[in-house]
């Protein structure tokens, strides 16, 4: 989600790393690096300076009094001021106890608004509230039908009126949801291209009528510099409770994050990934800084994790738990676990996953990468599966012309197999933690990835001439007397 | 017509122009070209989403040729000069020598790609072009409902499926109907999408893989709508469409509003995508070919 920020500053990080000792020149140098990625990232120019200034501050001032590690003392740095820019964060809705509770989403077109409204509801049903949601948009052709459907979907009613004006469809809902004993109101208004334009005194009348608990602006992650200028204006108009940050499932830097919240004071409470009807996730500043400084969303991972094997039989986790434990891990199992790291989300998974972003070339698709090798798999017979040893010169030719691919790249595949088979006898003692540490690790050196093996060695890319490597066995000599 | 269209993208570009407008304003009444000239001029062009590569060059050009000489109107012809440089020639939309002209349209979701092909149809029936619309967006509830709804209000001709249905199979209908009926032009929706979702990257290649088999040489255009207020992330995405799908050009929406769509300098700068269309306003007029040095011009009024 953050990949891109993520990259950059792993890359002005890097380049500190490198250096013994921090001068306050130095730090200023991976600092403009660090605003570049920020500027890339779409974090609004004035608050990305603000930013600057605060860290370079600090930094400056503690690389004197500690001289540790200063690199890593200044991702410390920066991540604690991202997580202080972009927090803290109460997730809680305050529901109204002698009366329905009103919750009102607005913003601008197209940034998602029906679809988080359906999410929103979604989730407090999930609570065991009883939402009601209604389609206060009578702007947009088919926009009460699209509530419809979607309250269809999720089975949650939906208050609409034909020929009525968004005010009244409020004050009227209100009285439907009492008198169908419904707890939870949640008001889809219209959008408008442009802020001016906004019907704000519409939405105020909604405001003084139908008088929200709770008012939630929603902002798509994709929104360039322009975001302070919405967000403002809307918080001007109604008062923000909270933002929901939409699209964050894409590609986008999402650095309008960083912005609201520093120009609004409003807090983000919730993030929308994807369009299919799930529910809303939580926006953690922690787990979102860490991301961006390339240390990956780990607890949202082991999260994930658990929340796909709940839906694995335990009986199947037992079985292949035995079988890890005796080492005779197969294809098979291999090609099932495939199965479920597609069910997660491949790209989820890389985007958690600490220095994964950095393994998959920029461009290059994950996906297909794992689909060759299901390819593979599928195409042996059941014995090879079973027993990867007996698969010679012949029958690695007939796989690959099942699949499409070189004969060599099953080799490598099923060399890439052993190896990890027998890292997998070792992990099965692990508990479920550790053995994501050990999954991210083996990422780190491309085990999963085809045409790589498990490197033992650093690789420098540089091909030493005889002469260096014969100064490197002096130097080595005198080290080694030296001890 | 033309200053007709000037006025338009000067009201549509009231705040685009209230930042450069501050550009101009840079340019008057101070006194040399120093280092803080140089950090304002890059606040005003960040502002403006041009991005990072396009607002360095810009701002190191400047410094190369004005550093410590007086600010005067060649700063700012040159400024614009530079800007200008950056897009492209205006250019239509590609007709197909013979049969009807297959026009794809695809985007992300929310960049106005439905209100876009409602406003391309008008123009293009006001053209005198016989026009049926493909919904390939049966994913979205009611977004059929939603085009149809401005299909009726503009009428022309919708070829529809149900919800969930394949797209690629109500792009091939829309072709054979369009091709028996004699019609000119079909105009395809497709589902919004992100473009980091392969798979449903790969659905939007299907679909243009069957408009080539229907129609030779399809499809003719393929505009990617591209939201005005997005900001770098616009560039990711005309990367991501035009590595699946080859885009030919670009329509940037909601341009009216408080966006800038700087996006547009880096997008030709790097993919050499040009736009071929603005959208201005919320009426189904307000869809204007785009013209550069009205752009640039505007900006500088």
């Amino acid at each position: 989600m953050f990949d891109g920020i993520q990259r950059k500053l792993g890359d002005a990080f890097k380049k500190l790393r490198g250096r013994g000792r921090l001068s306050e020149a130095n730090i200023r140098e991976g600092l403009r690096e660090v605003r570049t990625a920020l500027l890339e990232a779409d974090v609004n120019f004035d608050v990305v300076n603000a930013f600057i200034t605060r860290v370079t501050e600090r930094s400056v001032g503690q690389d004197v009094l500690a001289r540790i590690d200063p690199s890593e003392q200044i991702v410390r740095i920066v991540y604690d001021e991202l997580v202080a820019l972009m927090g803290p964060v109460d997730h809680k809705i305050n529901f109204a106890k002698d009366r329905p509770t009103v919750l009102m989403l607005c913003g601008l077109q197209g940034q998602g608004k029906t679809t988080s409204a359906g999410k929103l509801a979604l989730t407090l049903k999930e609570r065991g509230r009883k939402p009601l949601l209604v389609a206060a948009d009578l702007q947009r052709p088919a926009a009460v039908d699209q509530l419809k459907v979607l309250g269809e979907q999720i089975g949650v009613p939906v208050y609409s009126e034909t020929g009525s004006d968004p005010v009244t469809v409020c004050r009227n809902a209100l009285g439907h949801a009492k008198e169908k004993l419904l707890d939870t109101i949640i008001l889809d208004t219209a959008g408008r291209l442009h802020v001016a334009e906004m019907p704000m005194d519409e939405l105020k009348q909604i405001d003084r009528l139908a008088k929200p608990d709770q008012v939630f602006l929603v902002c798509d992650a994709m929104t360039g510099q322009d975001a302070v200028h919405s967000a403002k204006a809307f918080n001007d108009a109604l008062e923000l409770n909270g933002v929901i940050l939409t699209k964050l499932d894409g590609d986008a830097r999402g650095g309008a994050a960083l912005s609201i919240k520093e120009v609004t004071k409003v807090p983000i409470k919730f993030v929308g990934m994807g369009e299919k009807l799930d529910k809303l996730e939580e926006f953690h500043p922690e787990r979102m800084a860490q991301r961006i400084l390339g240390q990956g969303d780990l607890m949202g991972l082991v999260e994930k994790v658990a929340r796909v094997q709940a839906e694995v039989s335990e009986e199947e986790l037992k079985k292949q738990q035995e079988k890890l434990q005796k080492g005779d891990l197969t294809l098979q199992d291999f090609r099932n676990q495939f199965a479920q790291i597609h069910k997660m989300g491949i790209k989820d998974m890389i985007g958690m996953m600490p220095g994964m972003s950095d393994m998959i070339p920029a461009g290059e698709d994950p996906e297909k990468m794992l689909g060759r090798i299901q390819g593979m798999i599928d195409s042996m017979t059941r014995e090879e599966k079973r027993n990867p040893d007996v698969i010679d010169q012949s029958r690695r030719r007939r796989i690959s012309a099942g699949c499409g691919v070189e004969p060599h790249e099953v080799k490598k595949f099923i060399d890439q197999f052993m190896q990890v088979r027998s890292l997998m006898r070792s992990m099965a003692k692990m508990s479920i933690v550790e053995r994501v540490k050990m999954m991210t690790g083996l990422n780190k050196m491309g085990a999963f990835m085809p045409g790589a093996k498990l490197k033992t060695k650093g690789d420098t890319g540089h091909r030493k001439s005889a002469k260096e490597r014969a100064e490197d066995r002096k130097k080595k000599r005198k080290q080694d007397k030296r001890k | 017509m033309l200053k007709g269209f000037i006025e338009k993208i000067k009201k549509g570009l009231a705040k685009t122009r209230a930042v450069f407008g501050g550009l101009a304003g840079l340019f008057t009444g101070r006194g040399r070209v120093d280092e803080d000239f140089l950090t304002e001029l890059e606040k005003r062009l960040y502002l403006a989403d041009v991005g990072t590569q396009a607002t360095a060059d810009i701002v190191a050009r400047v410094r190369q040729s004005f550093l410590d000489k007086e600010v005067t109107g060649d700063v700012r012809t040159f400024v614009q000069g530079q800007l200008r440089e950056l897009l492209a020639a205006p250019a239509g939309i590609q007709r197909a020598p013979a049969g009807p002209t297959v026009i794809l349209i695809a985007g992300v979701n929310g960049s106005g790609k439905t209100t876009t092909i409602a406003k391309l149809a008008k123009k293009l029936k006001d053209d005198g072009h016989q026009i049926t619309v493909a919904a390939c967006d049966t994913f979205r509830a009611a977004a059929v409902d939603q085009l149809a709804v401005w299909c009726e209000r503009i009428g022309c001709d919708i070829v529809r499926a149900q919800p969930g249905s394949d797209p690629a199979s109500v792009a091939h209908d829309a072709c054979e109907k369009a091709r028996a009926r004699g019609w000119d032009t079909v105009i395809v929706d497709t589902a919004g999408r992100l473009h980091t979702q392969a798979h449903l990257m790969r659905e939007l290649e299907k679909i243009r893989r069957v408009l080539a088999k229907q129609v030779e040489g399809a499809p003719h255009e393929v505009l990617l709508v591209l939201d005005g207020t997005t900001g770098q992330n616009a560039i990711a995405q005309a990367q991501m469409f035009t590595q699946s799908v080859q885009c030919t050009g670009i329509v940037l929406t909601k341009l009216d509003g408080t966006a800038k769509g700087g996006a547009i300098f880096a997008i030709k700068n790097k993919l050499g995508l040009p736009v071929k269309y603005i959208g201005v306003g919320e009426t189904l007029d307000d869809l204007e070919p785009f013209d550069p040095d009205s752009f640039v011009a505007a900006l500088f009024e």
